[in-house]
């Protein structure tokens, strides 16, 4: 079982809770998807709609919540919303999460580190969002991040695992957990990341916005257990060469 | 007596407290965190927290993310 912070999870696929037309589908497709850990995004409550509570529809004894500092530009501002979390969620859990650039979002490696230092010596368990550098991901699990969440590609692209060659040295490198984040887009991306020996993988567009997201949440979670089990069967060799299946021998009869 | 909530100005009566104001506003004190002129107020402080003329607060919950 896959284990963080002490805390143990059954399931390897993290769920996102963002993008889904309505809180009914989203609490469908969580529960399909088989997901323990959810993460969530924190905002102004819209005074116009004061009602509009989509997180009262999950019950916290089921789903771990795992609250982000999306939007954060700087360190200054993730530690304020990682704050602000911590204050309404109950919880110390926090994905860290600092993109300064609305375009391409992806994570600002410096802020990254020094907001995991601070929040970590002020009690978080921080699972940061960063850029797939093997180098960042020993700096980030050496001041005590909790896992370290790689980005196959950015956020909300669908793009699958462009990163394959840094997720694979950053998996043999860590001593904590990795979580590829970002960009899967396919139940295929799921399973290839889990393939390589990601400890889990975290999804949300790519559920959220298909046709059918239950459905689409199923096909993640059977993707993800298959990639985990090839992963622990061991995947045979790559090799530039063929190798017959068949036996070469006994065609004697022919010649 | 002024405030501002969310970035909108608001009136609302003297000595009011932060429970009252999230009541008045249709707000389940239990789904927010109440941010009062930068500095988060514990929830079981809302009732007891008086409003002052002038105060600027944010009032913040979870919402669906990735």
């Amino acid at each position: 079982m896959l284990e963080i912070a002490g805390k143990t999870f059954r399931s390897r696929l993290f769920g996102g809770t963002g993008k889904f037309a309505s809180a009914k589908v989203m609490k469908e497709a969580l529960m399909a998807s088989g997901s323990e850990m959810i993460t969530v995004a924190l905002r102004r409550v819209d005074l116009n709609d004061p009602e509009d509570d989509i997180m009262a529809n999950l019950d916290r004894d089921h789903f771990w919540f795992l609250p982000n500092t999306s939007g954060a530009r700087d360190a200054e501002e993730a530690i304020r919303l990682a704050n602000l979390a911590r204050a309404v969620g109950n919880t110390n859990w926090l994905k860290l999460e600092v993109t300064p650039d609305p375009r391409t979002l992806l994570p600002d490696p410096i802020e990254t580190l020094r907001a995991t230092e601070l929040l970590v010596k002020d009690g978080f368990v921080v699972l940061p969002y960063m850029n797939a550098d093997p180098i960042l991901a020993l700096k980030l699990q050496d001041v005590g991040a909790a896992a370290v969440m790689p980005l196959g590609s950015p956020i909300g692209t669908n793009q699958g695992v462009l990163t394959k060659f840094q997720v694979k040295i950053i998996i043999d490198q860590a001593r904590v957990p990795v979580v590829v984040d970002a960009g899967l887009g396919a139940p295929s991306h799921a399973a290839a990341a889990m393939e390589m020996g990601a400890d889990a993988v975290l999804v949300n567009t790519a559920i959220a916005v298909a046709g059918d997201p239950v459905r689409m949440a199923r096909a993640f979670a059977a993707a993800v257990d298959a990639g985990r089990a090839a992963f622990e069967s061991g995947l045979g060799r790559q090799g530039p060469e063929a190798s017959a299946s068949s036996p070469e021998t006994g065609l004697d009869f022919l010649r | 007596m002024n405030i501002t909530v969310n970035g909108e100005p608001k009136e609302t009566s003297p000595n009011n407290s932060i429970l009252n104001l999230l009541n008045e506003l249709e707000i389940n004190a239990q789904t927010v965190v109440v941010e009062c002129d930068n500095t988060i107020i514990k929830q079981e402080e809302y009732a007891t927290t008086i409003l002052q003329d002038g105060a600027v607060l944010e009032l913040i919950r979870f919402v669906g993310g990735g």
